[in-house]
């Protein structure tokens, strides 16, 4: 404990108060866990370059998404970028209030808490919210993670005949789980796709209810 | 710090929101309610997601804080009464239920129960009651469905009552048919017994009708029908215009209502008589309330197979094929019930498949606009492709095409792909699942040019492994089920020449067909799974079906015979080719069907494809015939490795 605290003296008050709640264990079972899914619109793929324009996210808790925990952040962008002028778009019709990296970072600590994230191509999204932190001192996320690509992949069944190591997109996952995607490409559609073929996921690998945390932590 | 995090939070953009607004605005009673309102709601709906056969609350629970709409899915409103369930209305897509708390404060009078894996939108009652209280005609459609969510088949009989004596009554839900209470003919034709004989047959003649009943104060007296003006009149017993008393049956048999189809049908054959009086106790001495003809129980007869297959083949949308399934899956249980040979209800099933399938491909056909360049056939492969597929199990298919010039393969080959796209995915609207092994047209291996599946064979037979083996088991079984069947002998026809002296083939085929060893243990008892999904459940595809399956397959090929894909069927073929195995093959063939019954009885118990079985569940009287099966499966695997000598190999 007290090599703990002296790591993280120079840390700011909100990276401590979000540290403070990894304190509580997580529970064992899938239904009393609460996820986080989340998708980030970015300008790109180059992790050190490139920005996050929007974090999309939805809270998971008993099978149940509640809307109006929906966390949808517009991130202002200090260099002009070709890719972001659709963004800008949104954000100048709908007259959104945007944050900067900091402000989104902190809103985002303190919505995420300890919860399990999930995300599509989690490696991708959680890389680039790392990196962001990183630019602001900070270590990397402590959460726990869950790619519903390679979940989705697990309740393929195990035969020569297709492709183990092949890599599904969201549209396609959606397409094979029955559910539409007209929500696509905005980071908060993408989250919610992202969610309910989540929760169809879980369903089909724990086919008997009371399934546990660490085996779709294990899938991973 | 955490004041900023409040000041966004409620300022924030919710593009999901406005997602489920436009869901909602598209449903009554929300089209009803203005875009800001709406949004409103949206921001605080909670999505909830339910897996098939989950409660969404059971009846006598306390009301929840919120109502329910569901989004995709299907939900059952379901009233338990003296030990009976019953349904008594199907929610889908845009429809609203678990009204009541929104109107009194009690507990729930009925069930929601998950039909299918479903979405919900669940909108909390404190933000909506507000609106209902501004908006009439919102609260008033509200009331409405309230009603009809909790109507019983009672309340919906009385109801036209309200209107008019003479109403026709509305579709009854697709129940089995026989047990559905009869529909009788309340615009009864009826004359006093003084009435001439000529007088009556004028009658019958303007009214159109076989029957005339003689009343007397809404007693009924006497029936005449065609036949009994034929066998006293027109014989010359009688003169024309004696009075009808003289010539009527008498009593007329009377029953109540609420008497079941197969009850009207056991009462005519029993009373050699063609019409029923239903009057308000049942005896001839109450009020006459209407007449059941022979004619309309036939006319009547919705689930016919054959006037499903006139309406499978008038469908226009997936929903109208997915609601004849289900009463085709009703069908399907009565005849089980009924004990109805199993070979005969497999090729009605069959057929029921097929032409839904056809359906399916015809009308992707006509999405596509653009007619196919070139002939092309669609196989149906595995369970449907033997005719077993009685229950809706997964998928398997697969496209051959005319070969075309090389510079042309590619777009022959997109336009077949965009096709299979459609068909699949139609397929799995109805309840068709996707094969989890991606043995579907859609795969772009699975949709070849005839030249191109030969070669496929080619490979598959000549250097058999453990997959090709198992992709050959797959292929073998197909059945054209669209399209031009000279493409799919062509197939055929290669397979043959190809395994014939193909020593090497045949014996790789059988030994694999031996693999799954005898389901039974050392103790006679029965080995279930070890790990997985399905620990300690016994599983039946895998034990039992497929092996005897494979065997009925290899032994089949080996003897050349083509065009017969069904395992009994294929048994007793083969015990008319070798009738020193004959006493062994019958059994296999009864053995297959026995199988397929116990499968499909299991799987409509549990609404799921029958394959995992939990042991526990099992009658004595199962669990002994299953065990005679396994004799049979373990006979028949000894014989092959007999033949095949193919003991060294194992």
């Amino acid at each position: 404990m007290i090599s703990f605290f002296k790591k993280n003296k120079n840390h700011p008050d909100f990276w401590k108060d979000y540290e403070r709640k990894f304190q509580h264990k997580l529970p064992e079972l899938i239904q009393d866990v609460r996820f986080v899914v989340l998708d980030t619109e970015t300008t790109g793929f180059d992790l050190k370059k490139d920005r996050i324009l929007c974090i999309g996210a939805v809270n998971l808790e008993h099978n149940n998404i509640e809307i109006s925990r929906t966390l949808e952040l517009y991130i202002d962008q200090e260099t002009f970028n070709p890719d972001t002028v659709k963004i800008h778009g949104i954000i100048k019709n709908e007259d959104l209030n945007t944050l900067t990296e900091r402000e989104a970072l902190v809103t985002f600590l303190n919505y995420i808490e300890n919860a399990v994230l999930v995300a599509h191509h989690a490696q991708f999204d959680i890389a680039m919210i790392n990196h962001a932190l990183k630019r602001l001192g900070l270590p990397k996320l402590k959460n726990k993670v869950l790619d519903t690509m390679v979940l989705y992949r697990a309740t393929r069944i195990n035969s020569n005949l297709i492709d183990q190591n092949k890599h599904y997109s969201l549209d396609e996952v959606a397409e094979n789980l029955n559910i539409s995607v007209k929500d696509r490409h905005t980071a908060a559609g993408d989250a919610m796709i992202t969610a309910i073929a989540f929760l169809k996921i879980v369903a089909k690998l724990n086919k008997k209810d009371k399934g546990k945390l660490k085996h779709l932590l294990q899938v991973n | 710090m955490f004041k900023l995090a409040v000041r966004i939070y409620f300022k924030m953009k919710n593009t999901i929101a406005e997602r489920i607004a436009d869901f909602l605005k598209r449903f009554p009673p929300f089209d009803l309610l203005k875009p800001h309102q709406l949004l409103d709601i949206s921001r605080e709906v909670k999505v909830v997601y339910v897996q098939k056969g989950d409660t969404i609350f059971n009846q006598g629970d306390e009301g929840h804080s919120q109502f329910y709409v569901v989004q995709k899915g299907a939900v059952a409103i379901q009233r338990k009464e003296n030990g009976q369930t019953d349904t008594l209305d199907k929610c889908d897509e845009g429809d609203i239920f678990g009204l009541r708390p929104l109107f009194a404060k009690e507990n729930y009078m009925i069930s929601a129960n998950a039909e299918e894996e479903s979405i919900l939108y669940a909108i909390p009652i404190e933000i909506f009651q507000p609106l209902i209280k501004r908006n009439y005609r919102v609260g008033q459609f509200l009331i409405e469905s309230f009603a009809s969510n909790t109507r019983n088949p009672y309340s919906r009989e009385h109801r036209g009552k309200l209107y008019t004596e003479n109403e026709i009554q509305e579709d009854s839900a697709p129940e089995l048919f026989e047990l559905q209470p009869v529909q009788y003919v309340k615009n009864i034709i009826s004359c006093t017994k003084n009435t001439a004989v000529s007088t009556v047959a004028k009658l019958m003649s303007a009214k159109n009708v076989g029957s005339v009943l003689v009343v007397e104060n809404e007693i009924p007296l006497g029936i005449v029908t065609d036949k009994d003006i034929r066998n006293t009149i027109a014989v010359g017993i009688y003169p024309i215009d004696i009075a009808v008393e003289k010539i009527m049956s008498a009593p007329v048999i009377c029953y109540a209502k609420g008497l079941t189809i197969a009850q009207a049908q056991v009462a005519m054959m029993k009373h050699k008589i063609s019409h029923l009086c239903i009057t308000k106790d049942g005896t001839p001495n109450t009020k006459v309330l209407g007449i059941v003809s022979e004619h309309d129980i036939i006319v009547s007869q919705g689930n016919n197979p054959a006037v499903l297959i006139k309406a499978i083949e008038r469908a226009n949308k997936s929903k109208v094929l997915k609601a004849i399934h289900e009463r085709i899956m009703h069908l399907l249980n009565g005849y089980l019930q009924q004990n109805i040979p199993m070979t005969h209800v497999s090729k009605i099933m069959f057929e029921l498949n097929d032409a839904t399938i056809k359906r399916v491909i015809e009308r992707s056909l006509e999405k596509i606009k653009t007619p196919p360049p070139v002939k092309f056939a669609w196989m149906s492969l595995g369970s449907q492709g033997r005719k077993e597929q009685l229950l809706h199990t997964d998928q398997d298919n697969a496209i051959v095409f005319e070969d075309v010039p090389e510079n042309k393969l590619e777009a022959t080959k997109a336009y077949f792909l965009e096709l299979a796209k459609l068909v699949n995915k139609g397929l799995n609207n109805i309840g068709f699942d996707y094969c989890p092994a991606d043995m579907m047209a859609r795969n772009p291996n699975y949709t070849l040019s005839l030249q191109e599946w030969k070669k496929q064979f080619t490979e598959w037979m000549t250097s058999p492994g453990n997959d090709e083996i198992l992709l050959c088991s797959i292929f073998f079984d197909y059945d054209i089920s669209y399209g031009d069947v000279w493409l799919t002998n062509q197939i055929s026809d290669h397979i043959f020449k190809l395994s014939e002296n193909n020593q090497l083939f045949l014996t790789a085929l059988a030994s694999s067909s031996i693999r799954s060893a005898s389901p039974l243990g050392f103790f006679r008892q029965f080995l279930v799974e070890t790990n997985g999904e399905y620990k300690d459940f016994f599983d039946l595809k895998k034990r039992a079906i497929m092996p005897i399956t494979d065997a009925g397959r290899v032994l089949i090929l080996q003897h050349k015979i083509k065009n017969i894909n069904n395992t009994a069927e294929r048994f007793e073929k083969l015990a008319e080719l070798e009738p020193q195995n004959r006493e062994l093959y019958l059994s296999c063939s009864y053995t297959a069907k026995a199988l397929l019954k116990f499968r499909t009885k299991q799987g409509l118990l549990h609404n799921d494809t029958g394959r995992f079985i939990e042991l526990d569940t099992l009658s004595k009287e199962e669990k002994i015939k299953l065990k005679r099966c396994f004799k049979t499966i373990n006979d028949v695997q000894e014989l092959i490795k007999l033949r095949f000598k193919i003991t060294a190999f194992l």
